[in-house]
């Protein structure tokens, strides 16, 4: 039997199939343009002194220099805050898959996890601010560190959770089978085949942090020198891009498209990296 | 497969081992429970002294801020928050979900095998990128819009532009809206890709089209993944300072348009905080926006957990 054309049902699906395909493009063309207008502002402020060199004077005002400070201060910020959320979020998303795996106490702390994914990372900042000056600490790299660290500690064992409770319950049940303990299950079972999705956790987390300006807007300050120990105050390149974008100055605007642009090269860098070492892991995981 | 890889050979050190590593691990487990207490706590604490000034009610429903003359009220900033971010999920969620049935349901699977790697990609970017793309593209686009607008429609409420400049809170809703679409298409196809094949074949089956069959038998069941989608962008949207404050204006006063500037709250904490020492109560008060931002994520997290669970039982049924 052939449809006729001028059904309700026909009409409502070629009307449906045009509205999908119109949005479809125009959110392509939203996302495209994003990475066309950072490209193309960026692109012409580019030169070797942006990624060689700190600023020298008078760089807001358009002198020399370039972005060193940003660039290793946000590599800092987030490699300490990638390091520190890694140490306890492992253990947190072992606790739920090998140790509690569905009790009620595991879906609550579950529960809890996605809160804290859904707090905005102002607040991380202004929470490790209050501690900084309840202590009369000022702003530095070891405080901008705390709070991506506890920014990070959801994404990375929500991440890391998801990938753990897809290993196949055979697997563990053999282990168990063959007399391991629960410790020695978690390692022999768990860990090897988690391990893609564990690093494209970190590497997540790591992207989300380099990115994020909030919780280093209160904690970790503004330098123009490259931080020296964890009690300096730390630049990063996302508050680089805000700062500059607002300043008057055209050389000094097309500063902050550049910052931008190496922000995104940076997050394209970890993002394919990801991609690969998970890829070169998974040849360890059975299936 | 070795499994007795323990330091120590003999069961009883195996066991011990196991059971030391249970306590830690959840031990370890209870850390996030504790972080959003201790935070919360701290919060409050420091919200405390700004009621001994002013009443919880005036301080979220007062709509004067004058720091220095001790008038603290919220409403203002509360609005641009809300404003902001319930343009964002106007804009952003149904071209979302048609774009992932599109790309699921229609599309061939080379597409969309093409396409996951760069929606992941593109939900990685931070957000202060975003800002730029506002600044440089959707702020100048915006007043002549408006003018577009009043010269086909005229006089509309809500859509009057008296506001020269783009910056405004449809700005911010644009990049927020933009800003959160990858979260919410990446989660909204793999929702879809879950729906069994049957489910789609008994639709086809009886005879419906093929958006029939989405409209009656793939979205019902999708809901639930749906509206968890929503709720990430929400929370994505509601938190965002930087990329927000870039576009929006910051200017205190309740917006009557979509074209007119707003202050939402994140703006609010991250524009002032450099000064919350120096004057009197002020820190109490910007602390307080923080405890609320903190109270309305953790009231949204529960109302979506109530809604998913009735909602995937309506499903079930």
């Amino acid at each position: 039997m052939k449809r006729r054309w001028w059904t309700l049902a026909h009409l409502e699906e070629t009307f449906f199939r045009l509205l999908m395909r119109i949005s479809a493009l125009v959110l392509v063309l939203a996302l495209a343009g994003i990475l066309l207008a950072v490209l193309i502002r960026g692109l012409p402020a580019m030169n070797l002194d942006m990624i060689t060199k700190v600023p020298e004077g008078g760089f807001y005002l358009g002198g020399g220099g370039g972005l060193l400070n940003a660039i290793l201060g946000s590599l800092y910020l987030a490699g300490g805050g990638t390091i520190l959320a890694f140490l306890i979020s492992l253990p947190i998303a072992m606790g739920l898959n090998v140790y509690a795996p569905s009790s009620r106490w595991a879906a609550f702390t579950r529960m809890t996890l996605d809160v804290l994914w859904g707090i905005p990372s102002l607040v991380y900042g202004a929470f490790i601010f209050l501690i900084m000056i309840s202590m009369g600490m000022r702003a530095s790299l070891g405080a901008g560190i705390l709070a991506l660290t506890l920014l990070q500690i959801p994404i990375m064992v929500r991440a890391m959770d998801e990938v753990m409770r897809l290993i196949p319950g055979g697997l563990k049940e053999a282990a168990y089978g063959l007399g391991a303990t629960r410790l020695e299950m978690a390692r022999a079972v768990v860990l090897r085949q988690a391990l893609p999705g564990i690093f494209t956790a970190v590497l997540l987390a790591f992207g989300r942090g380099i990115g994020d300006a909030a919780s280093v807007l209160f904690t970790a300050g503004f330098t123009d020198r490259i931080p020296t120990s964890l009690a300096s105050p730390a630049a990063s390149l996302p508050l680089a891009v805000f700062f500059q974008l607002s300043s008057p100055f055209p050389e000094v605007r097309a500063r902050g498209y550049a910052a931008a642009l190496i922000l995104t090269v940076l997050i394209l860098i970890v993002s394919g990296l990801s991609r690969a070492v998970a890829r070169r892991l998974s040849r360890n995981v059975v299936n | 497969m070795r499994l007795s890889q323990s330091n120590s050979r003999t069961p009883f050190g195996r066991i011990f081992n196991d059971k030391l590593a249970a306590r830690s691990f959840l031990l370890a487990a209870s850390f996030p429970l504790l972080v959003l207490l201790f935070m919360a706590g701290a919060l409050l604490l420091r919200t405390l002294p700004i009621f001994q000034f002013v009443t919880p009610w005036e301080f979220l429903t007062g709509d004067l801020w004058r720091p220095s003359q001790g008038e603290f009220g919220l409403s203002t900033f509360i609005s641009g928050t809300l404003w902001v971010t319930l343009l964002a999920l106007v804009v952003a969620v149904p071209p979302c979900i048609l774009t992932s049935i599109f790309l699921v349901e229609y599309a061939r699977r080379g597409t969309l095998r093409g396409l996951l790697p760069v929606i992941d990609l593109l939900a990685g970017i931070p957000s202060v990128v975003y800002g730029v793309w506002g600044v440089l593209v959707v702020v100048p686009l915006v007043p002549r819009l408006g003018q577009f607008l009043r010269s086909v429609f005229g006089d509309l409420p809500l859509l009057t532009s008296s506001n020269p400049t783009g910056f405004s809170i449809l700005a911010g809703g644009i990049v927020l809206a933009v800003m959160i679409s990858p979260i919410i298409v990446s989660i909204t196809i793999e929702v879809l890709r879950s729906i069994p094949q049957g489910v789609r074949e008994a639709a086809l089956a009886v005879g419906s089209t093929r958006w029939q069959a989405v409209k009656h038998a793939v979205l019902p069941n999708a809901l639930p993944g749906i509206i968890a989608a929503a709720v990430m962008g929400l929370s994505r949207a509601f938190g965002e300072t930087l990329a927000v404050m870039m576009v929006v204006g910051n200017t205190a006063a309740i917006p009557r348009s979509v074209f007119d500037p707003g202050y939402p709250l994140t703006a609010l904490i991250a524009n002032n905080y450099g000064e919350m020492m120096s004057i009197p109560r002020y820190d109490a008060a910007l602390m307080g926006a923080a405890l609320l931002l903190l109270v309305v994520v953790i009231v949204f997290n529960i109302l979506s957990a109530l809604v998913l669970a009735r909602v995937s039982q309506g499903a079930r049924s």
